[in-house]
């Protein structure tokens, strides 16, 4: 179970006066519980994730997983970033392994998820030779071959067209189904939020805290372009119109800033 | 605004080395123009010694029949071995603590500003000073030799490795972070592959600043190696002496750039091809 308190989180902005990014965030996730926050651009998204995935310790509040406060020790948080952020330098498949360690077991599970995302056939091809789509599938099978326990994902599929990234969701959704993982997902795409979340916990602007959680009961498999997700999308935009104010202004549901 | 869907290219790392100027050094159509202009210029010396017929200047014959003598009486090859073991020794030691300051330097900048003083002293000392020094200081021995040169050269490795450190993609290190590796790791697959151009660069300004200065280190204060032979030839006024060892000598480093760094180069960017 993680279990994020954060009572206040200041950064330094530009002019180096402190900007309070977060403040009074309680949120909780259930073991094997996907989680998506949404909420609008500016309002402390990605700083969470850093703050829950120890990124950024100058935090006060706690942050716990399975009851523990996690320290340095903890191997079993993946993360992926908004841009894939894969080793130029090492191929895909040791981009995956470095990440584990090298045991043997590890080598399968690396091959296997590589296999099962449709990458066999560029283990040893560099990053810098693949598309944009296939860069996030390593950082996907980088994200699931340690088996998290928790995986932290900070709008992964940003500037992807749509069907590459509705299929990188379906890849997501797959292999968090058969890991187990607690997923927290942030996104400003409520759409996106939608497809993947069984539940939804809405941040305000700055400083962000939780304003509104929304457990979903949609049937999986779910796509941002289901009816079903459609008629939620334009009901919750009916009764929270103020709350995603921020959030609406993106017509065809699937991003590109 | 974001880049549009599916662009291919990752971010682009350290973009300063000597590739583009390498890429023109190998294909192999212009192999025969090298060969031109190795033969053009041994024309011309020819042609020159004919010219001046001055024991100043003796052809081109005169040196290799003398390269055959210095080497068949083992002084050449002896000499030589002293020189390159020196170089060897003076740029491993000026490599390592080079990268080693300027890796702490671009990483911590209170270190930077309490060095960068020194920094730009170092830069600044004629070699021909620290020499001397060294000299003066640790008496005419071959450690103080291989430290001069090794001063000489730092601050230059400093300032290249420096450089690439502050550009170190802070991104790819917050993926280590987040994934816990271990510190080991973290350095030699995350963090010591973006030095490598400047690591690159370094190594190779370094080598051809240190072949200078070791023969001037010979020649001020050791009783052998190609600088000690060059100044006894300059006494003498043997000039194809000279000559000869500065053919061997120029060969050999020729030798080292392409078989040593330009190879190794080309092994540690090859993902980038």
């Amino acid at each position: 179970m993680l279990d994020i308190a954060i009572d206040r989180k200041t950064y330094p902005d530009r002019a180096g006066a402190p900007h309070l990014a977060l403040a009074g965030l309680h949120l909780e996730a259930a073991p094997g519980e996907f989680v998506c926050v949404v909420g609008p651009s500016g309002c402390g998204k990605s700083t969470l994730l850093n703050v829950v995935g120890g990124l950024d310790r100058d935090v006060e509040g706690r942050v716990r997983l399975g009851g523990a406060p996690f320290a340095d020790s903890t191997h079993d948080i993946g993360f992926m970033f908004q841009e894939p952020r894969l080793m130029p330098w090492l191929t895909v498949l040791e981009n995956v392994l470095l990440v584990t360690d090298a045991s043997a077991a590890a080598q399968r599970r690396a091959r296997e998820l590589l296999a099962a995302m449709g990458l066999a056939d560029v283990l040893d091809a560099y990053p810098g030779r693949l598309s944009g789509g296939m860069q996030r599938r390593v950082a996907l099978a980088r994200a699931f071959v340690i088996e998290p326990k928790l995986l932290l994902m900070d709008e992964p599929f940003v500037s992807l067209d749509v069907p590459t990234a509705n299929r990188l969701r379906a890849m997501l959704v797959e292999q968090w189904q058969r890991s187990g993982a607690t997923v927290l997902f942030v996104t400003h795409d409520l759409r996106e939020a939608l497809a993947l979340a069984d539940r939804i916990c809405f941040l305000s602007a700055a400083p962000g805290r939780v304003v509104l959680e929304l457990p979903l009961a949609l049937a999986r498999p779910r796509a941002p372009d289901d009816a079903a997700v459609q008629a939620l999308h334009a009901e919750l935009l009916a009764r929270h119109p103020e709350l995603l104010a921020g959030l609406a202004s993106d017509p065809d549901g699937t991003k590109d800033e | 605004m974001k880049a549009g869907a599916d662009d291919s290219a990752p971010w682009p790392v350290a973009p300063m080395s000597a590739r583009p100027a390498l890429r023109r050094l190998r294909p192999q159509g212009d192999g025969w123009l090298r060969a031109a202009s190795l033969a053009a210029f041994l024309a011309l010396w020819q042609l020159a010694a004919w010219l001046f017929a001055s024991s100043t200047l003796p052809p081109p014959a005169t040196v290799f029949t003398r390269i055959a003598a210095e080497t068949a009486s083992l002084a050449l090859p002896t000499h030589l071995a002293i020189t390159l073991a020196r170089v060897a020794v003076a740029f491993g030691l000026a490599m390592a603590l080079g990268a080693t300051i300027g890796i702490a330097m671009g990483r911590w900048r209170r270190l930077d500003a309490l060095l960068d003083g020194w920094l730009v002293l170092g830069l600044n000392i004629p070699a021909l000073v620290t020499i001397i020094l060294c000299y003066v200081w640790f008496g005419l021995n071959d450690a103080a030799a291989i430290v001069a040169v090794a001063l000489n050269k730092i601050p230059t490795v400093v300032v290249t490795v420096r450089e690439g450190a502050r550009a170190v993609d802070a991104r790819l290190m917050q993926v280590a972070h987040a994934y816990r590796l271990p510190r080991l790791r973290t350095f030699t697959r995350v963090y010591l592959p973006q030095l490598v151009p400047y690591l690159m660069a370094a190594a190779r300004s370094g080598l051809s600043l240190i072949w200078k200065i070791v023969l001037v280190v010979e020649l001020l204060g050791r009783s052998n190696g190609v600088g000690f032979q060059l100044n006894m030839f300059f006494q003498l006024f043997d000039i194809a002496g000279i000559l000869a060892y500065t053919l061997v000598f120029a060969a050999v480093v020729l030798v080292v750039e392409a078989a040593v760094l330009r190879p190794l180069e080309r092994r540690l960017t090859r993902w980038r091809s």
